[in-house]
């Protein structure tokens, strides 16, 4: 699995390359040391399955966003990599959080967690309903839970659930009646199929 | 509104109010206050009327101002059965007005479409209208005569604000789905002019219907909390 990372240390970017090198799993792509419009164009176009980060790259007040920041030009997983210290909330938004004294066994556990989560997330994209999600809409206007949903269509809730959020994001409509009549509407399913 | 964020006062003139935020009319009807004001300030308005000025002040304050959030001294100056009659005449108002006006405006839009797609969204609003109705009745029915009790000094064992609160259900979500089912999926042929009236009718209730919720959530509940825990100190 690909890597890239984004840190001003030296010593930290090679103290992870170590890591992978003696384990395998993972390859490092490339290392930046700040993100500019330069870097964020090479994460657009590097096909990376996680991105760590030192968020010291990020002035104060935009530190609170810089997981989203980065998920702007990328699909892969986003691990922070603190030099600094980080608020529990500014922490939780990260895929995973590494520690400056974390084991290699736990920088590849995390690595691991993170990547898996997060592919297994659709990904969205565009403004309109992809062929997945008026499967999984269809289903939610005719009554299905979650639960029968994921069985339906051998998928996990959780994936389910990323797909509804897709959906009211991009339809803005978020009650299942509300729902119901986008399908109507749209001729998705027709009224005999609704109870 | 204007620029100038002034925090309302009793010392001020009721035009002076409506000048500052226009939406105050409707706040003003449910007080049973209508246009004529002539140079009256609220402090005689509601003396006149018997309103508490304390509440009537309070009201428009989180009325106008986003995200105002009343002090101790402004709840606890304030009547809490003046704002409960203000919340029941509000009811009545969004039953017998506002849901009244949407709904034809509504019909009017959708009058030329095809039958089929005329019911999906009249079938919508119906089933709408009629769950905030009783969202409504269950606050007139349960929880008023309680905030009455409380005011008057009984205490309840079997129910407290903080039931009410968890059972208070939130009746903006289907509005928001209504105003983007008519901004993005009126379906073809409806009538242009009469979208954009019921379009500019959406957006007016799903503010005043938040409004009316903060008044319920940041005003009277924690008036009703601060006399249960008297009751129990």
């Amino acid at each position: 699995m690909k890597v890239f990372l984004i840190m001003p240390s030296k010593i930290m970017a090679r103290g992870i390359e170590g890591v992978f090198h003696d384990i395998g799993e993972f390859k490092v792509e490339g290392i930046v040391s700040d993100i500019t419009s330069r870097e964020e164009t090479m994460l657009k176009n590097v096909s990376a399955d996680a991105v760590i980060v030192d968020p010291v790259i990020f002035p104060l007040a935009a530190r609170a966003n810089g997981k989203h920041y980065i998920a702007e030009f990328t699909d892969a997983a986003v691990v922070a990599f603190p030099s600094i210290f980080l608020d529990e909330e500014t922490e939780r938004q990260y895929d995973a959080v590494i520690g400056l004294y974390d084991s290699p066994a736990d920088v590849i556990h995390k690595l691991r967690n993170a990547v898996s989560t997060v592919k297994e997330s659709p990904a969205s994209d565009g403004n309109e309903l992809s062929a997945r999600e008026k499967d999984i809409l269809i289903c939610v206007a005719k009554g299905l839970i979650n639960k029968e949903i994921a069985d339906l269509f051998n998928i996990s809730i959780h994936t389910v659930i990323s797909h509804r959020r897709n959906i009211t994001r991009k339809t803005g409509i978020k009650t299942v009646a509300g729902l119901t009549v986008y399908a109507l509407l749209n001729n998705l399913i027709d009224a005999s199929s609704v109870e | 509104m204007k620029n100038d964020i002034r925090i309302f006062s009793p010392e001020m003139k009721m035009a002076d109010l409506i000048e500052i935020n226009y939406r105050l009319l409707a706040v003003f009807s449910r007080f049973g206050l209508h246009l004529g004001f002539g140079e009256t300030t609220v402090a005689r308005m509601c003396n006149e009327n018997g309103i508490d000025p304390e509440a009537f002040i309070l009201i428009c304050n989180i009325y106008s101002y986003a995200g105002y959030m009343p002090t101790e001294d402004a709840l606890k100056a304030a009547d809490p059965l003046c704002v409960m009659k203000y919340l029941r005449n509000s009811h009545s108002s969004y039953m017998e007005d506002g849901f009244k006006t949407l709904e034809q405006l509504i019909d009017k839009a959708i009058a030329p479409c095809a039958p089929g797609r005329k019911k999906i969204i009249t079938d919508f609003f119906e089933d709408y209208r009629k769950e905030v109705e009783k969202h409504f009745e269950y606050e007139e029915t349960v929880f008023f005569p309680y905030v009455g009790a409380v005011v008057g000094g009984t205490v309840s064992e079997n129910y407290s604000a903080a039931t009410f609160e968890e059972n208070h259900s939130n009746i903006e979500e289907k509005l928001d789905d209504l105003k983007n089912i008519v901004m993005k999926y009126l379906p073809q042929g409806c009538d242009p002019v009469s979208a954009n009236d019921a379009l500019y009718a959406l957006f007016a209730l799903s503010e005043d219907l938040e409004k009316h919720t903060d008044i319920e959530n940041h005003v009277l509940v924690p008036m009703v909390n601060r006399l249960e825990n008297k009751k129990e100190a």
